[in-house]
């Protein structure tokens, strides 16, 4: 197998990736598990039920972190209690915040998951096959490069009248793969010249079978830490877009959270409940993705062991 | 000697370019053209970049010459593809010079076996591979049992290199390039491989070209050598005469610099090191001319042409000129 029992218990000796791999999965655990343990929607309101219709309720604006807010309903006042308080708008915050983090985490899957395999076949096929192939390649790859990604994912983001979680991956993943494409094209630059090519060619291997079975699985691991690179950028990508309000026109995300936070003056008004949470959010798992990045590091890379 | 000839080499060259615009061009090998014979040991000796193994990869089809053509029994190899270049590597194998980047990492040292039989040996079943691996492996002095299953970085150098020498044996080659094979192989060793690729030209006419940088190692089993210097051949031809007679600045300087075992070293003024002379592939001259202690006018200016000597003895040297 690729990833041996050796490998897995360097790698579980090392606490920088403990530490990341931990973060990473409180994380994703919390964006699965949270929406279904809060009462509201994604926006934060509370559904109620109008007979067939249910129509979103706001509680009441601007609570502090851990208040009981109240909501008026056919039934009656409910009673819920608010962990991160309430915005200006009396949505619930937790809410907005793990609605958040599971669409950032999508995207992060999408997106990141398009632009690695996007880099990687460019990289490959024009490291492998060099000559013309290799410089027709590289210049798009080039030219993707120096166009600045941001101002092109504003201008593909403006024209669309609807924008999900969805295309905005698709956007951030067909942008974000130039820097990829090149290192793997210098990955496979170097192992096409390794003797263990050389020793397959002269076994009469076929060149597609000397592709799969003798380089691929070499960049196995350099694969993985370029899709956690990769998985981290689409989340800030996104981010960014949604921050400047070009996210989903639909739907919650921690770029809209701050987006609405900076909107309402949630920072002059003293919410700091509305405005820190998302970007804390933001910030741990970048750092946990960035650890498990060093980390990874360390264990393919025997020489920056330390043990 | 044309008709026993199994492999010719005519007029070869191969040059490199580094970079795509402006960069300079290295005549790895230029215009280098000599024969081996069935059941033959020849020698190619060399220092480092002196494109002794760039020869063994463009016989090995693994690179392209840039000019001159490469004959496999009248037949050029350039043109050979799918099926017959196939039928080429069942005939002309290779060991190459670092067995630890020979092998994938990834997979157990069997694997090297498995390719050949997968590819190259296809009828062969199961119970009768077993056997030609483990007789293999033994042929080289290993123990299979401690050998096979094994990942590539639990095995030594010299263990990996010959799991190398024993897969090329299996397919039985008329002809094997050898490219530094027992540099990494202990003394007690090497003198056990050596013996078995004359083994192999004795039992299966088995011809080698026995690439190297240690003049004893060419001496104790070739019939023929050829001594190259950045690209060229400086000489060639008999080992004895060549070894015994040596007529080019070059070659008696390697001759000097081999240390003798019953004699303290002591240095010796003539040996002079390898130096980077800029510009050495564009001059017209002698491409050694920087480094001999003999060098007259016309050395910078032509470039000396292999001359007969002797019988099975050519040089390239205009001292020789007559």
């Amino acid at each position: 197998m690729i990833i041996s029992r050796e490998t897995l218990r360097i790698a579980l000796g090392n606490t920088k990736f403990k530490v990341g791999l931990a973060i990473i999965l409180i994380f994703i655990l919390w964006a699965i598990i949270g929406p279904l343990l809060t009462p509201f929607d994604n926006m934060g309101y509370y559904p109620v039920k109008f007979g067939e219709r249910i129509a979103p309720k706001p509680s009441l604006p601007s609570l502090k972190p851990g208040s009981i807010g109240e909501i008026f309903t056919p039934q009656g006042v409910v009673k819920v209690k608010h962990y991160l308080g309430t915005d200006s708008f009396g949505r619930d915050i937790y809410a907005q915040l793990v609605y958040g983090l599971k669409s950032s985490l999508v995207i992060g899957l999408i997106a990141g998951g398009l632009a690695t395999l996007i880099g990687l076949l460019i990289g490959f096929v024009a490291g492998y096959k060099g000559g013309w192939t290799d410089e027709g390649l590289m210049m798009i790859t080039n030219i993707m490069l120096v166009i600045p990604t941001m101002a092109l994912l504003i201008i593909i983001a403006a024209y669309l009248p609807y924008r999900g979680v969805g295309i905005e991956s698709l956007i951030i993943g067909l942008t974000a793969w130039p820097w990829t494409a090149r290192a793997v094209r210098a990955q496979t630059l170097s192992l096409k010249r390794r003797g263990f090519v050389e020793l397959a060619k002269i076994s009469g291997m076929r060149e597609s079978k000397i592709l799969l079975k003798e380089i691929l699985p070499n960049m196995m691991s350099y694969v993985f830490m370029v899709f956690i690179l990769q998985f981290g950028g689409s989340i800030l990508a996104a981010v960014g877009l949604d921050f400047i309000g070009l996210g989903p026109t639909r739907g919650m995300s921690l770029g809209i959270m701050l987006q609405q936070a900076v909107l309402w003056n949630a920072i002059n008004l003293g919410y700091w409940w509305w405005a820190i949470p998302p970007g804390l959010v933001i910030a741990i798992l970048i750092t946990g993705l960035y650890l498990i990045n060093t980390g990874l590091d360390e264990i393919f890379n025997p020489r920056l062991r330390r043990e | 000697m044309k008709n026993g000839s199994m492999l010719r080499v005519e007029n070869l060259t191969k040059v490199f370019n580094t970079g795509f615009i402006k960069g300079f061009e290295i005549r790895a090998v230029d215009d280098v053209s000599f024969t081996i014979n069935k059941g033959e040991i020849v020698s190619l000796i060399g220092e480092s970049g002196s494109g002794k193994t760039t020869i063994g990869k463009l016989i090995l089809h693994l690179l392209t010459p840039t000019s001159g053509r490469i004959l496999f029994k009248n037949r050029d190899i350039s043109k050979l593809k799918g099926a017959d270049l196939k039928a080429y590597y069942q005939d002309v194998q290779g060991v190459f010079q670092d067995p630890f980047s020979s092998v994938n990492p990834l997979h157990r040292v069997d694997h090297v076996f498995d390719i050949i039989f997968e590819n190259l040996l296809k009828d062969v079943d199961e119970k009768e591979k077993n056997v030609l691996v483990e007789d293999a492996l033994r042929n080289v002095k290993l123990n299979p049992k401690n050998i096979l299953g094994k990942y590539p970085h639990q095995l030594s150098g010299g263990q990996l290199q010959r799991v190398l020498l024993a897969r090329a044996l299996i397919l039985r080659p008329q002809l094997l390039i050898a490219d530094e094979i027992v540099s990494m192989l202990d003394a007690s060793v090497r003198i056990g491989v050596l013996n078995l690729l004359g083994e192999f030209r004795d039992k299966y006419g088995m011809s080698v070209l026995f690439i190297t940088h240690d003049l004893s190692l060419g001496y104790y089993i070739s019939d023929k050598a050829i001594i190259m210097y950045r690209g060229r051949i400086v000489e060639m031809g008999d080992i004895k005469k060549v070894f015994h007679n040596p007529l080019h600045p070059y070659t008696q300087m390697l001759l000097q610099s081999v240390p003798d075992l019953n004699v303290k070293w002591e240095f010796k003024k003539r040996i002079e090191p390898e130096k980077e002379e800029k510009g050495i592939y564009a001059i017209s001259g002698c491409r050694y001319v920087f480094r001999c202690p003999r060098k007259v006018e016309i050395c910078q200016k032509d470039r000396p042409e292999l001359l007969e000597v002797e019988k099975n003895h050519w040089v390239a040297c205009h001292m020789y000129k007559r």
